[in-house]
């Protein structure tokens, strides 16, 4: 066994590259969850955004295009997940469930011709003398732009929700949807308008697994992301700011267990790898036993269905 | 209304009749995937070879197939599903569908199953695999020769007897040409998901492993290659438009022939339950071209190993070999039994760490 050759410093940066994709597509489920929405989907929005910011980012070049359709396609694909549900008032668990089939199914159609490409380099942060300097050098001021935006991302939806007219407003339709339309607050504008937002972070997170963490495009290449980021959701209580504990931990234990074995530790892998899952389901455990808490916390209207009777 | 009624119904009438001739004539062939199709690895070869048999049949067959199936009581629903529907042979094309396979033919005793990398046959069950440690002993050889680390890193799936066999192999062939070499292995417990492949490749190479293997599905492990600069093997599929310069060869899985005959054997009425294991010489494995990076003479030597291997005057598992406790596995001269090499679950001498149970 050798653990020098594992190196504390290269080991974060790789979490952190391990972790945004289901950072940025979490934050974007519980912006939809606290105004009182489900959407399954995420899986399918991240891989519709995977494929769209891949097929833009190589056509123009530009990296940078390509997040910005990762999102636009995200955002149009919940477009669909918000029209069955706000206007049709379709179940939103099986919606969620079809719109993730849908997505996966028809992002291996778009992507059909795009297997085998190189997207192009996105950019990492270089400021002259700071960014060389030992270990604060790489941890800080040196990863990918992106890595840096989705923080920006947090602490904009923490200070949206918490600081803010509107999102008082989007938090009041999630607790009491009645009460927030008898205030005349429009209740499905602003669901849609979340859901809109959880698709394109869900497409982002797509785009950063497709063009940052493994820059390739292949079918199906979430491989069950979305489900994380939503356990996330529920593992961060509706926090912004756990969200990203969440998502570095589930990242984390993903890549130092990847890394042990690499230096040869016997660890029991299959362990590990189930222990994200297990810390989720023993957080809803003991959420669920203390009431008071979990009540605190959970939308009060999550996944119901809003009909505007009078 | 009654008009339209009529005509919906002459038309499911006669789609059905049609149904039902064209079902007695043709023989109709289902595949399940444990991947997407276009994962350009494991599963893509495997349709590829499909797609070999509606060419070599024609009209004469009709082909099904379902990707991404798990490997767990849902692979039962897909097949039952399939001989429900009038499959006459279903090919299943991952180890661990093992025993959902016979669930699903002891009920359908009449429907033909093949299952592949798997070891329990029926009456309708069929087994075959290739033997990929051949292409292991050769891309290792190459490993060996040219990693400047000393150190092959190997990215695992299952730890199943092919994975543990393709390690055994690899690392026979690399430490017989460089003794020094090392050989780090990371098991990420899927066949697929490129996003847990690509960290375990980072963490690889972040540990000093200049030479990637891989025993996963999907070529993100030969895009990190790529990106940081070192070398890597295309795994099932040729891969090299993912890493044009970190590609040195590949190991190809070829079942197109296999498939083509099988489903001719079905025609025939000449199908019976085997099993089939078929390595390079028979074609089943392939040896991607060599890349110009690796040396002349190294080229020299892994094309001498190949044709040794084919030509049967080579085997990979040669002793004098001990296991990895330090007992003795084969002695001078001896080679595996086909039967310890199905069932393999030790490391040899000088592999470290431990198989995860």
């Amino acid at each position: 066994m050798d653990f020098s050759a594992l190196s504390p410093v290269s080991l974060i940066v790789s979490l952190m590259v391990a972790a945004t994709p289901i950072l940025l597509a979490a934050i974007g489920e519980l912006v939809v969850e606290k105004s009182g929405v489900l959407n399954l989907g995420v899986e399918g929005m991240m891989i519709i955004g995977a494929i769209c910011g891949f097929i833009v980012a190589v056509e123009t070049g530009s990296p940078w295009l390509g997040f910005l359709a990762a999102m636009a396609g995200g955002a149009a694909i919940s477009f669909i997940f918000a029209v069955l549900t706000q206007y049709m008032l379709t179940n939103q668990v099986a919606t969620g469930l079809a719109l993730t089939l849908f997505g996966l199914g028809f992002a291996a159609l778009l992507g059909h011709s795009y297997a085998g490409i190189k997207p192009p380099k996105f950019g990492s942060l270089d400021i002259p003398f700071i960014s060389d300097i030992p270990v604060i050098g790489p941890l800080l001021f040196s990863h990918d732009y992106m890595i840096y935006i989705s923080l920006m991302i947090i602490a904009g939806v923490w200070y949206f929700l918490t600081r803010t007219r509107g999102g008082l407003v989007l938090r009041a339709a999630g607790e009491n949807h009645d009460a927030a339309h008898a205030l005349g607050y429009k209740v499905i504008r602003i669901r849609i308008m979340a859901i809109l937002f959880g698709g394109a972070m869900a497409g982002l997170g797509g785009a950063y697994l497709s063009l940052v963490r493994v820059p390739q495009w292949t079918e199906g290449m979430t491989a069950g992301a979305g489900w994380i980021a939503l356990a996330l959701v529920v593992f961060a209580s509706w926090k912004p700011w756990r969200i990203i504990l969440g998502a570095y931990l589930f990242g984390g234990i993903t890549v130092l267990q990847l890394n042990l074995q690499a230096a040869g530790a016997n660890i029991p892998v299959a362990y590990l790898s189930m222990a994200p899952y297990l810390v989720t389901i023993i957080v809803l455990v003991i959420m669920s036993s203390d009431k008071k808490r979990a009540s605190l916390n959970a939308p009060a209207c999550l996944g119901r269905i809003f009909h505007a009777s009078s | 209304m009654n008009l339209l009624k009529t005509i919906l119904a002459g038309a499911a009438l006669a789609v059905g009749l049609t149904g039902a001739v064209s079902a007695a004539e043709k023989v109709k062939v289902g595949f399940i995937y444990v991947g997407p199709t276009g994962d350009f690895g494991w599963s893509y070869e495997h349709d590829q070879g499909r797609k070999a048999i509606e060419e070599a049949f024609g009209d004469k067959v009709e082909t099904v197939f379902v990707e991404s199936v798990p490997e767990s009581a849902d692979s039962e629903r897909v097949m039952t599903q399939m001989a429900l529907s009038g499959t006459d042979l279903i090919f299943a094309t991952s180890f661990n569908y093992m025993d959902h396979v016979l669930n699903v033919a002891k009920k359908f005793p009449n429907v033909k199953f093949e299952h592949a990398t798997g070891f329990k046959r029926s009456d309708n069950v069929s087994t075959y695999s290739a033997r990929f440690y051949e292409g292991r002993t050769v891309i290792g050889h190459i490993a060996g020769n040219m990693t400047k680390t000393n150190t092959i890193g190997y990215i695992a799936s299952y730890p199943i007897p092919e994975v543990i066999r393709g390690i055994n192999a690899a690392y026979i062939a690399a430490k017989k040409v460089n003794p020094d070499v090392k050989m780090k292995i990371v098991w990420v417990f899927s066949w697929f998901d490129p996003g847990k492949e690509a960290d375990a490749a980072t963490a690889l190479i972040d540990q000093g492993a200049d030479i990637i293997m891989q025993h996963t599905d999907s070529p993100a492990a030969m895009t990190i290659a790529e990106e940081k600069g070192i070398f890597a093997f295309g795994q099932a599929s040729d891969m090299t438009q993912f890493g044009p310069n970190a590609r040195l060869s590949s190991i190809i899985d070829n079942w197109g022939p296999y498939y083509v005959a099988r489903v001719q054997a079905v025609m025939d009425g000449t199908w019976t339950s085997t099993d089939t294991w078929d390595g390079i010489k028979p074609g089943m494995v392939k040896i991607g071209e060599f890349s110009d990076k690796i040396p002349a003479d190294v080229q020299a030597s892994a094309t001498a190993i190949k044709d040794a291997l084919s030509a049967g005057t080579m085997h990979s598992f040669t002793g004098p070999l001990n296991k990895q406790d330090g007992s003795v596995w084969l002695k001078d001269g001896e080679t595996a039994d086909d039967g310890t090499l199905a069932g393999m679950n030790f490391y040899v001498e000088g592999i470290e760490g431990k198989i995860p149970q």
